[in-house]
């Protein structure tokens, strides 16, 4: 294969691993303020507290590989939208630091406040990761140096703005189904609504995301035309979501939270499939930014691959063992949040 | 203001900043691995307690280490476009490793170090905290390849011309193993150790000084004292060997550090002085020759000063040289202090000394003090370089950026970051108050040893007690 097609698979694989894994701690993020008390938030914090350090991390290492592997990528998108991602790193930090502050001292102000600031910087993080998406769909106009002198206000339009909600959305459902896996008794059934409300909120966003790219930005849909096989992984998304209040209805969170990941690896799939073989597109598409035109020499590609090898394996061997270790309900202990 | 300084300022102070936690995190990290290791040995629950509360400490130092991290990952491309450009081929692949090999062990293993004391049996948390510490330890080792390429790059060939010049790799190895990283690295983790080890010494003199938790104190003093005098010792050899090393790679930066001038001559090492750019002299005190003595063995030898490169070339020599010595100064500071409480120790009065205690517990601001000052050093040593003799910082910005933009980042990093240390210095004071035996279970404890339960547990008994009741 392909070196730069590896290297596009490759930060494509991070950013889903990053939407999928950092995805259910944002939508848990973002219906804490619903909880109650607490000892009720308390136990949403400690569902993803040994492991949202680890799922950010993703994100880091998409960022660290994107760098590497097309640097020109790196280097436009982060100065064009410099303004957007100063916003998300406050938010960034934000949300690491009320998740390890907010318990570490009893008042109850000082929860209310790590509280709010977790649930706002979770909402955010979502909204501004989907608005991005969204502006590398329509295509961003970048001139033939790759730069772009652009206001960061420019880049929320309503279509873009649609993108960042159907994030939020996302996160929300998946969030929410992950807790349903975390909880038992009293809270579970509070969770159990939340879980309804959230996957119709994301059920209307995702028809009417899907109906207006078709409508507006139809040449995200040409590959499915080109290539019929790539149509089936529409079809896998839809059976997904599907999928999702079924699963719920016969009583099996697992199942539903495998469903709703499959939902955002098909996602993340249709939105590569569209791009590629662009991955930032310009207005101008003779200054579109390519898997070739940005890439790194094909030694440093070939030394990528390499980590890749071999760091996969390891990474997903422990990784697996440290969510097997804390499978099952949340209990909170001396060392919990 | 122009970009340029703005970029920098942002730079130094988010690098600075987040600078603060990361050699705690490693340093800490070695210590608990010595911690966990003597509760496996010897068995003795104190070794259980000892390890958890520091576990605390660096839990806390961790968070702020991470959320100020992403910060630095994401700074070159939003500041730094055409340096990203320029040097993506050969210093992003340091990076992507960080990520694949240190940050996934090091994050997904804190899981078991924080939370795992019920899930999993001791050795299975043991082997976590090694998996921890060394995670910390090997994304030092990328982060300071990456820097040192910057500073003596290596492996790599130049492709295109002017604007569409770049670097490209042509030896994967010869980056990683460039002239300067194994010195620097080594520099760099006996530092963080120290830094880890003086943080343990810190609160243990704290807590002898007002007579509580003694026994706890007195062990963890111990092994803190322990790692401090090896970290020392070690980093003496080190010191001189990147010493040696700049001296070799970037004679300017060396010049600098001591501000000499002459082009050719014998040169004095300074003990501390104020640099005259103008009669290009310094005002202060100095060993007569022995810089040409410690380079090349020889108080003769002439080694090269500022003068003997071009005006535009020359990194700023006030700045550069004060922070060196600084950093010098509170490497000379560390020794005595380490000295005095080896001896003291010895004596076998350490424990009781209030003095001695008072001392021990400020000198935690010493190896920061170090750190801080040497990186500045390092880092304006090596300008008018962003990276040396290759690309200039002044052409390293990005392209698209405004001063405003960068102002208004500058500002916001600025009010976040001074609330965050603020926050930090506050829990900290209170997990330092709260003592090593606050919230724990004790009759879980107790269970763990069976009736092997040693005397001195009664005393913490009482003392949980009393503080339960207070």
């Amino acid at each position: 294969m392909d070196l730069n097609i590896f290297a596009f698979i490759l930060v494509g694989v991070l950013l889903t691993g990053y939407a999928i894994l950092d995805g259910f701690d944002l939508g848990v993020g973002s219906l804490h303020l619903f909880a109650k008390g607490d000892r009720e938030r308390r136990i949403l914090l400690n569902s993803i507290g040994p492991v949202w350090d680890g799922n950010e991390v993703w994100l880091v290492t998409g960022g660290g590989a994107l760098f590497a592997a097309f640097p020109h990528v790196y280097a436009s998108v982060f100065s064009a939208f410099y303004d957007a991602f100063m916003l998300l790193l406050l938010v960034l930090i934000f949300r690491a630091i009320s998740i390890e502050f907010r318990s570490k001292y009893p008042s109850p102000t000082w929860r209310k406040s790590w509280d709010i600031a977790f649930s706002i910087s979770s909402y955010l993080i979502a909204l501004l990761a989907g608005i991005a998406l969204g502006n590398i769909v329509v295509g961003v106009p970048l001139d033939k140096n790759h730069e772009l002198h652009t206001n960061v206000l420019n880049l929320i339009t309503p279509y873009t703005l649609l993108v960042g909600i159907t994030t939020v959305a996302l996160f929300m459902m998946h969030g929410a189904i992950y807790l349903l896996m975390k909880t038992e008794g009293e809270i579970q059934s509070k969770v159990r609504i939340w879980v309804q409300n959230a996957m119709i909120f994301f059920i209307m966003c995702y028809v009417s995301l899907s109906m207006i790219t078709l409508l507006y930005v139809p040449h995200m849909a040409d590959k499915l035309r080109e290539q019929p096989l790539f149509f089936v992984v529409a079809l896998i998304n839809m059976f997904a979501v599907a999928n999702i209040p079924r699963e719920i209805t016969k009583n099996r969170p697992t199942y539903a939270f495998v469903s709703s990941s499959v939902n955002i690896l098909c996602l993340m799939s249709l939105f590569a499939i569209g791009l590629f073989p662009n991955i930032v597109p310009a207005v101008d598409p003779s200054n579109s930014l390519n898997i070739y035109n940005s890439a790194s020499s094909a030694k440093t590609l070939r030394t990528i691959l390499i980590f890749a090898l071999l760091g996969t394996p390891v990474v997903l061997a422990y990784t697996i063992s440290i969510y097997w270790i804390y499978r099952g309900k949340v209990k909170l202990d001396e060392m919990s949040y | 203001m122009d970009v340029e300084i703005l970029a920098r300022v942002q730079f130094a102070f988010t690098a600075a900043f987040h600078y603060i936690y990361p050699p705690m995190s490693i340093g800490l990290g070695i210590v608990l691995v010595i911690m966990e290791a003597m509760y496996l040995r010897t068995k003795q629950l104190i070794y259980k307690q000892i390890t958890k509360f520091w576990v605390k400490i660096f839990a806390l130092t961790f968070a702020i280490g991470v959320a100020t991290g992403i910060v630095m990952e994401f700074e070159f491309g939003t500041n730094w476009a055409t340096y990203s450009r320029y040097v993506g081929d050969v210093f992003g692949s340091p990076l992507a490793a960080e990520g694949i090999f240190a940050f996934f062990l090091e994050s997904g293993f804190l899981a078991i170090l924080v939370f795992g004391w019920n899930r999993v049996g001791p050795k299975t948390h043991f082997i976590s905290t090694i998996m921890v510490a060394l995670g910390a330890t090997l994304s030092s080792v990328w982060i300071v390849v990456a820097n040192s390429w910057m500073q003596t790059p290596a492996g790599f060939h130049i492709v295109g011309e002017g604007m569409n010049a770049r670097a490209e790799i042509t030896d994967f190895w010869a980056v990683v193993f460039n002239p300067s990283s194994m010195q620097r690295l080594g520099h760099v983790i006996l530092g963080a150790w120290l830094t880890g080890a003086f943080v343990v010494i810190s609160i243990s003199a704290y807590y002898l000084r007002k007579k509580l938790y003694e026994e706890f104190a007195i062990r963890s003093m111990k092994i803190g004292l322990i790692v401090a005098f090896v970290a020392m010792t070690l980093q003496f050899v080190s010191g001189h060997a990147s010493g040696s090393g700049v001296a070799k790679n970037q004679p300017e930066k060396l010049a600098a550090m001591e501000g000499h001038f002459e082009a050719n001559a014998p040169a004095d090492l300074y003990l501390f002085g104020w640099v005259d750019t103008e009669s290009q002299k310094v005002k202060g005190i100095a060993i007569p020759n022995m810089l040409s003595f410690l380079i090349h063995g020889d108080t003769n030898t002439p080694v090269k000063g500022l003068n003997a490169f071009p005006k535009e070339d020359r990194p700023p020599v006030q700045t550069t040289f004060q922070f060196y010595h600084l950093m010098l100064f509170a490497a000379f500071l560390m020794t005595v202090i380490l000295g005095a409480a080896g001896w003291f120790w010895y004596r076998g009065k350490l424990w009781t000394n209030k003095t001695m205690l008072s001392i021990l517990t400020l000198s935690v601001v010493l190896p920061h003090i170090a750190n801080q000052s040497g990186w500045f050093a390092a880092e304006i040593g090596r300008q008018p370089w962003i990276v040396y003799k290759m690309l200039r910082t002044s052409d390293g910005l990005s392209k698209s950026v405004t001063a405003n933009q960068v102002l208004s980042s500058l500002i916001m990093f600025t009010l976040v970051y001074l609330l965050l240390f603020a926050l930090f210095l506050f829990l900290l004071n209170e997990k330092v108050k709260a003592g090593p035996f606050a919230k724990t279970n004790l009759s879980e404890e107790y269970r763990d040893t069976g009736n092997q339960v040693a005397p001195w547990v009664n005393r913490i008994t009482r003392e949980r007690v009393e503080q339960d009741t207070e």
